[in-house]
């Protein structure tokens, strides 16, 4: 069995609202911020990193993996859930238009990478994927990380 | 075999392309390094790597390295990984 996500995530919001991709980030965010994960300053490195590399965190159609380097704005290791009401556009020629943003704080390259291998797990399995972009509660989306670290 | 995976940062995106590079290896039987590196130690490490994996804006930012630059989607897609690697080692 694979580390349940639903453990690790330090806050889930679903049908989040986002005007625009900066906004979708920092609600990523707000949420690591909430978990106690980072300070807001980390936040501002989240949106820091994409006005610098370009809209590269939108590593998959409609899922962006929000992240910033491991700083001092990192209490400790972190990963948020933003699944947003309407889709953002982050400027990726492929990926586009996002619904989901995976907020990711990490205190250094190698501790948080088994907390990525449960990201993967899921979100590259089609059905769960389905079923995490109709949930429309908190509850709803940790059942089904639940269920699916289980089936794993 | 040396294979860079690149990202911005080395903590997030890399990582994942590096995980699911070596399941893709590793079923093609083929036998590489895969590190993971963010853009400014990737500019070296690509100088000694023969393959490069990375999105489309972080290979443009990469610029001229004599590996064979590869640019991925779809870092959850297994069957995209698949295609190209083996376009790449043919």
């Amino acid at each position: 069995m694979t580390l349940n996500l639903a453990e690790s995530l330090c806050s889930i919001s679903t049908k989040a609202t986002a005007s625009d991709w900066r906004e979708a980030i920092r609600l990523s965010g707000d949420g690591l911020v909430s978990g106690g994960a980072t300070t807001d300053e980390y936040t501002d490195q989240m949106i820091a990193a994409v006005v610098e590399h370009g809209p590269y965190i939108v590593i998959a159609p409609g899922i962006a993996l929000a992240h910033a380097r491991p700083s001092d704005a990192v209490l400790h290791g972190g990963l948020s859930w933003v699944s947003l009401e309407t889709p953002v556009e982050f400027g990726h020629p492929k990926n586009d238009p996002v619904t989901l943003v995976i907020g990711l704080a990490a205190v250094d390259h190698t501790t948080h990478i088994d907390v990525l291998k449960a990201v993967a797990g899921v979100l590259s399995d089609k059905a769960v994927r389905a079923r995490l972009d109709a949930a429309t509660t908190d509850e709803e989306v940790r059942t089904i990380l639940g269920e699916a670290a289980s089936a794993s | 075999m040396k294979i860079v995976a690149v990202c911005g940062m080395g903590i997030g995106t890399s990582i994942l392309l590096k995980m699911n590079a070596e399941k893709v290896l590793a079923k093609l039987g083929i036998d590489a390094d895969v590190e993971a590196a963010d853009i400014g130690v990737a500019k070296g490490a690509a100088q000694t790597a023969q393959i490069v994996l990375t999105s489309d804006e972080l290979a443009g930012e990469l610029g001229q390295v004599p590996a064979n630059v590869i640019i991925i989607n779809n870092f959850f897609d297994l069957d995209e990984i698949t295609d190209k690697l083996t376009e790449a080692v043919r």
